[in-house]
């Protein structure tokens, strides 16, 4: 069964296009996850597909339902954590939670059950009473979570869930993720620009980047489908000419990025690339300085297809404009 | 329905949480209303004029001792006497005093010859109202001074019989109608605008759109929600400040049920009016950069502070329009001469009307996604 299917989705701010003819489909039961920089568009997308904002051109089917023509059914079968802190500070945990659940008109005596569960789910059961402002980031994002689920979504859209928590908090709301997943029949579709947050808890994974799905598959997968299995990272105390060439040769080689003194290479085999390469070295008579070897990551999967580094696209989406930022926030003009 | 009272009840909540708004809404008018009312409209008393009398006769002597008379009972002046004019006029000039009187030589050769005597004042008129209060309280007095007696039996000059229908209106009394409009309209301002545009910027909003609540359930229920928050306030100025203008027999049940009404009527106006001006609205320096001369354009030419028939022409169209003036309006005729519904019928038919129409506007303009 699929939950979610988005078919050739494009959503334009005027001329700035934030989302760019994305397809993929979600199979019920799934943890996908949403992976980019920011103003790579995964909130339009996300708010697309929560019915928050129309798309401009393409279609997206939650639960079989169309999020423009039958947006009142997708409201009732999805639950929604906005990227901002969205609880009432002046309401206790409990009224926040009784708010949502008699907006999704959930009878009383239903009401009372699912909420103290669910608080208990979260491990703010004893919580319930005191007024949010007192909570701190983590005990927030968890009230949250809990109001989302308030009404038993099939599907559970998280924009962002542990963006501005400390790490604590954050594994805390990971293990809490996977839980209810676990145990409840759930799809689950967040958004990120954390790597190892990604790796973690999804199943599967499209990494966007400046509103164009650039790859899509299980965590595994991605990391297997770029060249070479290891990545080494070796610096050298010399480097003759020609030596890019020589360490390219070496067996079971894939790709050699050289920055100065320092080499990054890809290899099929790290471990024998290593042996050749530290005999090679010592032949030609250069020190080797450092040498480290690494299993590929995320982080490599989305510099092979993107072409630089998460953290500089990161940086450089400070250089997307401050409107269409504020827009994309607050939704078109 | 009961996602419309979801959203009420959370916002009813969080005002009972917040002293601070609850003083801002129904307190600070009370105060204004007290503050205010006392500025204006009181009696002017203890007005320093000079005397110069540089005839000293005996009709002289006996004009002085009226005004000393004055002096001494109504409190209205404090007298100095001068013995030349110049000095005087340079107190006057100084702001040490507010008026000269002076007596000019000969004034009592003319009273005696009925050759038109007068008397001089001279005052600072920077201050329109303690001028008027001393020509007023001057010209009664000089009235009787002049008259011959024995009068003639017969007057040919028709006089004014003057019949007051309502026992006197202090200003404070006559400020109260404006006052109850005011709390009503900022708690429309801080509940219906500020706090509105704060939620929506805070990403609350958001989380109520991807509810299945429809675009209806959504206004009714901020509209309701911030028009019982201006119901409670309008309610506690209705009550307290009948009591602290010292309105007569102010718990009067049918009188407070008609009040009752006409706060309910009027909260409603300014409420969806207030939604029709944030509808499209986002920023929220807004709403607090346009409420201060919101206040002011719909405050003042109400009527609420001063009548209308004494406003230029561009100021009584505003009139027309403003909802506060049919609220004022309607105040003034239960709070100060205590009518019945027909009174007001017009007024309460005027505000619903517009709150239909800014409501209906309002309903266009909203849009259920961001």
């Amino acid at each position: 069964m699929l939950d979610i299917e988005v078919d050739n989705l494009s959503k334009y701010f005027g001329d700035f296009c934030a989302v760019n003819g994305l397809s993929f489909n979600v199979q019920h039961g799934e943890v996908f996850g949403l992976l980019g920089p920011n103003g790579a568009g995964k909130s339009t997308l996300i708010r697309m597909l929560t019915t928050l904002v129309p798309p401009t051109s393409g279609s997206a089917r939650i639960n079989g339902f169309d999020v423009v023509r039958a947006a009142n059914d997708v409201r009732q079968c999805i639950g929604v954590i906005p990227q901002a802190m969205t609880s009432d500070l002046d309401l206790s945990a409990d009224e926040n939670m009784r708010i949502f659940a008699k907006l999704y008109g959930i009878p009383r005596e239903k009401r009372r059950r699912t909420i103290r569960e669910l608080l208990e789910a979260v491990d703010l059961g004893q919580w319930a009473d005191k007024p949010v402002k007192n909570f701190s980031g983590g005990m927030r994002r968890r009230l949250e979570i809990a109001r989302g689920l308030v009404h038993e979504p099939r599907i559970f859209f998280l924009d962002e869930p542990t963006t501005g928590l400390d790490p604590v908090s954050r594994v805390a709301v990971w293990e809490m993720l996977a839980r209810l997943k676990r145990e409840r029949d759930l799809t689950i579709l967040l958004t990120t620009h954390y790597m190892d947050e990604a790796d973690k808890l999804c199943d599967r994974i499209a990494i966007i980047d400046h509103g164009n799905l650039v790859a899509l598959d299980s965590p595994l997968k991605l990391k297997a489908s770029i060249p070479g299995k290891n990545i080494l990272e070796v610096s050298f105390s010399d480097v003759p000419p020609g030596w890019t060439e020589t360490v390219t040769a070496l067996p079971d080689v894939a790709e050699v990025r050289a920055d100065d003194h320092v080499f990054r290479i890809s290899s099929h085999n790290g471990p024998r690339t290593t042996v050749e390469l530290m005999e090679t070295a010592r032949k030609a008579g250069i020190a080797v300085v450092s040498l480290s070897v690494q299993s590929t990551t995320l982080d490599d999967v989305f510099v092979h297809y993107t072409g630089r580094q998460l953290r500089d696209a990161l940086q450089a989406s400070t250089r997307v404009p401050a409107e269409v930022l504020y827009r994309q926030r607050r939704g078109p003009a | 329905m009961n996602r419309i009272w979801a959203i009420i009840e959370r916002d009813l909540r969080r005002f009972r949480r917040s002293p601070t708004l609850i003083v801002v809404s129904m307190v600070m008018p009370l105060v204004q209303l007290v503050v205010l009312g006392h500025a204006f409209g009181g009696k002017v008393k203890n007005v320093v004029v000079g005397v110069v009398d540089q005839d000293h006769g005996v009709p002289a002597v006996k004009l002085k001792e009226m005004f000393q008379a004055v002096a001494a009972n109504a409190r209205t002046f404090d007298t100095i006497p001068y013995g030349d004019r110049s000095s005087a006029l340079q107190d006057l000039r100084n702001g040490k005093i507010s008026g000269v009187l002076n007596i000019p030589p000969h004034f009592s050769r003319k009273v005696l010859a009925g050759a038109n005597p007068r008397v001089a004042l001279i005052e600072d008129n920077t201050d329109q109202f303690v001028a008027a209060t001393l020509e007023g309280t001057l010209s009664e007095m000089l009235g009787p001074y002049g008259q011959r007696s024995p009068q003639p039996r017969l007057s040919a000059r028709a006089t004014l019989s003057v019949v007051e229908i309502y026992p006197y209106v202090p200003y404070v009394q006559y400020l109260l109608p404006g006052t109850i409009v005011l709390a009503i309209f900022v708690s429309a301002m801080i509940g219906g605008g500020i706090i509105y545009i704060d939620d929506k910027a805070r990403g609350l909003h958001e989380g109520y759109l991807v509810t299945p609540i429809r675009k209806y359930e959504l206004i009714m229920g901020f509209n309701l929600a911030g028009a019982t928050k201006a119901i409670v306030a309008g309610t506690v100025l209705v009550t307290c400040g009948s009591l602290i203008a010292g309105i007569p027999d102010p718990l009067n049940v049918f009188r407070l049920a008609r009040m009752l009404l006409l706060v309910v009527t009027t909260s409603l106006a300014l409420i969806s009016m207030m939604f029709l001006l944030m509808v499209r609205v986002s920023d929220p320096l807004i709403p607090r950069a346009i409420f201060g001369v919101l206040n002011t354009v719909l405050f003042f030419p109400s009527g609420a502070v001063y009548p209308i028939q004494a406003f230029p022409p561009w100021m009584r169209a505003i009139a027309v329009v403003d909802p506060f003036t049919y609220a004022v309006h309607g105040f003034k005729s239960l709070v100060l001469k205590n009518t019945g519904l027909a009174a007001i019928g017009v007024d309460l038919a005027v505000l619903a009307g517009f709150t239909v129409l800014t409501m209906g506007a309002a309903t266009a303009l909203f849009r259920r996604t961001l």
